[in-house]
């Protein structure tokens, strides 16, 4: 009796550890290899075939073709700078400069990954058409009420996530984290 | 006591060993992967577009709304496969992907440096069939391997602004990939 229950006992913490890991790390898009640049991180090797285990399993989970690093890298941000998460309620602003690429792409998508709905049919800019400061500096306002400028409407939904893509460029595995990588500051201005 | 500590580090052990055997399996197992999305709507060796993100709809998450995407999802059982992609005016990239979406290999327009974007996809195998003396004399030909017999080919083009949507539309509408004849029997 006292041989079964403690059988019982190993096998439950045994699956409530393996399992919880499992969903924790997939959850939370754990991979090795980080690349993080104030609060953007990207998986730069979950776009080759060097791709670990975790990164292969949240893609398979997630249902997405991952950003091939031969064609541009994907950073992505869930909070602003001072770790705040970015909340669709409020006037959040990225503004700065983008590591050298030939196009860079920036979508604002709610967690699961869709497009958020809004009365202007815009999801995010492209470097062609952002409107820049004349040193070739921006910002962008996003918000869920329309603002001058480069307006990224939220919809108003409580959580988002900001993906910025880089085509095209020198940015990848071996890239550290450093001057000639300046992303984006991404600041909460107000809160209702 | 001692005899529940035991057993509680055994099971943390043995948990960990279930965490790896998941995240291991999980691939194999998804039914909801970017495969299984794709297969429904784009038929084999044949290039379809992919209709652009919305926020009702979306063929996968995370697409980018800038840009206009085709699949061909292939299949080299019978063949190697001849994949030819019309640049657009401003960015065309083409990825491949694995059986897994596991990308492995991905070139632009740029580095193709020419108006159409060329090349053979072939398993190694197939590549190691392939008549020595050809190999030399396409060099020029640009040959990608495919890791798995079947995958996904994304052909991506940017709109820069949304007015051009239409035109890199049109442009990735003439893209092709259709079983290659002449590799199985090269002219001599």
């Amino acid at each position: 009796m006292r041989l079964l229950l403690g059988t019982l006992f190993a096998l439950i913490v045994a699956a409530a550890v393996g399992l919880g890991a499992t969903y924790f790390a997939l959850t939370r898009g754990a991979a090795f290899g980080a690349l993080t640049i104030g609060t953007w991180t990207s998986f730069p090797k979950t776009g080759t075939t060097d791709a670990d285990p975790y990164a292969r399993a949240s893609i398979a989970r997630i249902g997405r073709l991952p950003t091939a690093l031969g064609d541009g890298v994907s950073f992505t941000a869930q909070s602003d700078d001072k770790g705040k998460a970015l909340d669709g309620r409020c006037d959040v602003v990225v503004s700065g400069v983008t590591p050298a690429s030939r196009f860079w792409t920036i979508t604002l998508y709610n967690p699961a990954g869709e497009l958020v709905a809004n009365t202007v049919d815009r999801h995010g800019f492209t470097s062609q058409e952002i409107v820049r400061r004349a040193d070739g500096s921006f910002a962008i306002v996003v918000a869920p009420r329309a603002s001058a400028g480069n307006w990224l409407p939220t919809g108003g939904v409580e959580r988002y996530v900001l993906v910025l893509r880089l085509y095209d460029t020198a940015v990848g595995v071996s890239t550290k984290a450093g001057r000639e990588v300046p992303m984006p500051a991404v600041t909460t201005r107000s809160c209702p | 006591m001692i005899r529940w500590l035991l057993l509680l580090l055994g099971g943390a052990l043995l948990g960990g060993i279930v965490h790896l055997a998941t995240v291991i399996i999980l691939p194999r197992t998804a039914t909801r992967d970017a495969y299984a999305r794709l297969e429904p709507i784009a038929p084999v060796n044949k290039v379809v577009p992919i209709p652009a993100a919305t926020p009702d709809s979306a063929t996968m998450p995370f697409m980018d709304p800038a840009f206009v995407l085709a699949v061909c999802r292939y299949d080299l059982s019978q063949g190697p496969l001849k994949l030819t992609v019309p640049v657009s005016l401003s960015y065309t990239s083409v990825s491949f992907y694995t059986r897994n979406d596991i990308a492995y290999y991905a070139i632009n327009d740029r580095a193709a440096g020419r108006r159409v974007i060329e090349l053979d996809l072939m398993t190694v195998e197939q590549h190691n069939q392939l008549p020595e003396e050809e190999d030399v004399t396409a060099a020029d030909r640009l040959i990608v391997d495919s890791p798995t017999t079947t995958g996904i080919i994304a052909i991506r083009a940017l709109a820069p602004e949304p007015g051009l949507m239409e035109k890199a539309k049109s442009a990735i509408a003439a893209a092709q990939c259709r079983p290659s004849t002449d590799t199985a029997k090269p002219a001599r």
